[in-house]
């Protein structure tokens, strides 16, 4: 997800002109999903490539004998459409179904603009993983919506340049800290790595990952827990690489960050089960010298991991055939047809755990047609997904991450303080929401 | 054109007081404020050239050779770019072209009508009308961006062209300068000396004042096109079909793509650099009016 300046400058434009309106929080919606009878159409905002593809399936198959017609309107992702998606709420004007990150969730929910589908669609929880589906519900009995793509997190690595400088692929991140270091002493011009800022994804997933829950609810109250002991030691751990210097401080996604992955000069990728797309535009010269294995445990004996990135199908409260809408949504989801097509025009890695081992995902991604078992193992990775807590404003608690963290990153300073702002922020911001939240 | 910057930099640089006063005997090349504009020349220019270059490279060359060196893939990504999704980056480029071609002219249009009148009648609230337009031009678009969809949705008009073209219409920042220049350059008397001979007002405005105003509107018209041209914030709103996308909004759906898919870079560069050259001709096409208001100016003074 790399985060465009230009995407950050429309959503802080877009909240300073929301706020700058005052608009009155708009009252309860009319929930008339009436029976749907005679042809229905529906719109939907996605941003995955050939989505139109995939729904055209649709209209011609299942949707044609039930005569629902879906149009797909092509959106750009990120923060910025969760802001347009509000926008159009407010006029009561959202399209039926939307795409939305797991972490948006939330935050459309506690605006009202997402349905609760769990009459129509509370059947097809069986074909995703527990953690993955529990994101869905936010911990209610409600379903907010149907998990399309997730994003279990991975380690990468130069196959090849890990046999030249002799290290072992790290299953702990004590080990992890031992390879970057011995990495160093060899090669003081390579890292491993790097900590990089700009993507506060891949921290939230790596926190996850520890055990950690940035956000609970205790009775009526929010909890927040950004500075729990797990992140701390999180945050610790990286801090501490970036200080003694074991690791890169430079951000991802950046020309430099390429050119690095590109010529060997980082070696290693904490990242989910897009990165080969990723590389593939990245380091195109590096085609078929990675490998992907299990992201490094804190303990031994676990075998968890985060994620980063992932998104779901929600049909909104402004929709007037939520019934159909959940129908499409559970289709496009669960569908083999559906999955293969969106598996094979869209490049997502299906939320849907039958999806994750079928024909479409037996052979490896092109860029790492040296492991031909990338998408078992893959499958396998999926399923020890941690579950994840996100609250009503991990937006707000993102920014400052990318903020404290960038310059804490920057400085090589103390992390666990950024930690601190980070929490500090994100409490402040909710109770100037007006959310309720325990000390 | 460079003789005569370099001649009106020179005294705002102040560099020796006799440069400074009257003209030079001498033509002399001011070295330090020559030095200044090419570095403002450099500074402005070197960005462009980084886009042209890149968009010369093919993915894999983009951030592996030198940032200068140009690469092989040109052809590639034009093709690549006139595939994409069956070709809509033609369509956001016509849109783009209707959106600042339409809006400008209309927004022209009525600049051109209220500034004439704002500055040749006078009438009870005209300094208040003229006010509350100042204090419009201090206004940031964006601001106004998100009541604008609020009001066009409760007419039914979002996710249309008419969403993003009536609130391009009015243009305070127009209707200023149309204004200023109308009472510069259309004298009391010309208007009164037409009404003598019995001409409407209507016919005053089209037959006398507007040619006088043109080099003035065309400012405006200028002004508007790029603004248009450039703007992203109220399609992005406005729009959700993204075959009305203008091509500002059209880029970024390709950038911004999800985490699967990753950016497409070369896509991107490519249609910024297609995306700039209409402007360029279009700057180029009516710099001609521009030196005729330079003229004209230097006439009536």
């Amino acid at each position: 997800m790399p985060n465009t300046k230009l995407g950050r400058l429309v959503a802080t434009s877009v909240a300073v002109a929301l706020g700058a309106t005052a608009l009155a929080a708009c009252g309860s919606s009319d929930d008339d999903s009436r029976a749907d009878s005679g042809p229905v159409s529906l719109t939907y905002w996605s941003w995955t490539p050939g989505m139109d593809k995939v729904a055209d399936l649709w209209n011609k198959g299942p949707g044609k004998k039930d005569q629902i017609t879906v149009t797909v309107k092509k959106q750009a992702s990120g923060d910025t459409l969760v802001t347009k998606i509000l926008t159009a709420h407010k006029a009561k004007k959202a399209p039926d179904l939307v795409q939305a990150e797991y972490q948006a969730l939330p935050t459309l929910v506690s605006n009202d603009a997402l349905a609760d589908i769990a009459g129509e669609a509370g059947g097809v929880k069986d074909k995703f993983a527990e953690g993955v589906w529990q994101q869905t519900t936010l911990g209610s009995d409600a379903v907010y919506a149907i998990p399309q793509d997730s994003g279990p997190m991975m380690f990468y690595y130069r196959q090849d340049l890990f046999k030249k400088y002799g290290l072992k692929v790290p299953e702990t991140w004590d080990e992890f800290a031992e390879t970057a270091r011995a990495l160093k002493k060899k090669s003081p011009d390579t890292d491993l790595t790097t900590f990089s800022a700009n993507d506060s994804g891949l921290f939230a997933g790596l926190a996850q990952q520890a055990g950690a829950k940035w956000w609970t609810t205790e009775g009526d109250k929010w909890k927040v827990g950004i500075d729990d002991a797990a992140s701390q030691k999180v945050a610790d751990f990286w801090g501490g690489l970036v200080e003694e210097g074991a690791i890169d401080n430079q951000p991802m996604y950046t020309p430099a960050w390429n050119k690095a992955l590109n010529t060997g000069k980082q070696i290693a990728w904490v990242s989910a089960v897009w990165a080969p797309g990723t590389l593939t535009t990245a380091a195109p010269d590096t085609k078929g010298k990675w490998a992907m294995a299990p992201l490094p445990q804190w303990t031994d004996s676990d075998n968890v991991t985060g994620s980063w990135g992932g998104s779901s199908t929600a049909v909104t409260t402004d929709s007037q055939h939520k019934a159909a809408a959940a129908k499409f949504a559970s289709w496009l989801n669960t569908d083999p047809e559906a999955l293969t097509a969106l598996a094979k025009e869209g490049g997502i890695y299906p939320a849907a755990t039958t999806a994750q081992t079928s024909d479409a995902f037996a052979e490896p991604p092109a860029f790492f047609s040296n492991q031909p078992d990338f998408y078992t193992k893959a499958a396998d990775i999926a399923k020890t997904t941690a579950p994840s807590a996100w609250g009503p404003n991990v937006n707000v608690a993102y920014t400052t991450f990318k903020d404290a963290f960038g310059k804490a990153a920057k400085n090589k300073s103390d992390f666990g303080a950024a930690l601190k702002t980070m929490q500090d922020d994100t409490v402040a911001d909710m109770k100037k929401q007006g959310f309720e939240v325990a000390e | 054109m460079s003789s005569l910057a370099v001649r009106k930099a020179a005294p705002a640089a102040g560099t020796t007081p006799g440069t400074a006063q009257g003209p030079p005997l001498r033509r002399r090349i001011a070295f330090v404020p020559t030095l200044t504009l090419l570095l403002g020349a450099l500074y402005c220019l070197l960005p462009v050239a980084w886009v042209a270059i890149a968009a010369t490279k093919s993915g894999r060359e983009l951030f592996s050779t030198f940032t200068f060196l140009p690469g092989t893939g040109f052809a590639e990504n034009l093709k690549d770019l006139n595939a994409y999704r069956d070709g809509v980056y033609w369509k956001w480029m016509g849109n783009s072209a209707l959106y600042a071609g339409l809006g400008a002219l209309l927004s022209t249009a009525v600049s051109a009508l209220s500034g004439y009148a704002l500055a040749i009648y006078r009438f009870r609230g005209r300094e208040t009308v003229f006010n509350v337009l100042l204090a419009g031009v201090l206004m940031p678009p964006v601001i106004l961006a998100i009541p604008q969809y609020l009001l066009l949705a409760k007419a039914d008009l979002t996710d249309s062209y008419a969403s993003v073209l009536l609130p391009l219409v009015l243009s305070p920042y127009g209707v200023y300068l149309a204004r200023i220049y109308a009472t510069a350059a259309v004298p009391g008397d010309v208007v009164e000396a037409g009404r003598m001979d019995g001409a409407s007002e209507w016919r005053i405005f089209t037959r006398i004042a507007l040619p006088m105003m043109i080099p003035g509107l065309v400012t405006v018209f200028l002004f508007q096109f790029v603004a248009v041209w450039n703007n992203f914030l109220l399609p992005y709103i406005m729009l959700s079909d993204d075959e009305k996308f203008p091509i500002t909004l059209g880029l970024f759906t390709l950038l911004e793509q999800g985490a699967n898919a990753p950016a497409l870079y070369t896509l991107v560069i490519t249609g910024a650099l297609l995306a700039v050259i209409p402007l360029i001709a279009l700057f180029l096409v009516i710099q001609r009016f521009w030196s005729l208001d330079l003229l004209s100016g230097a006439v009536k003074s």
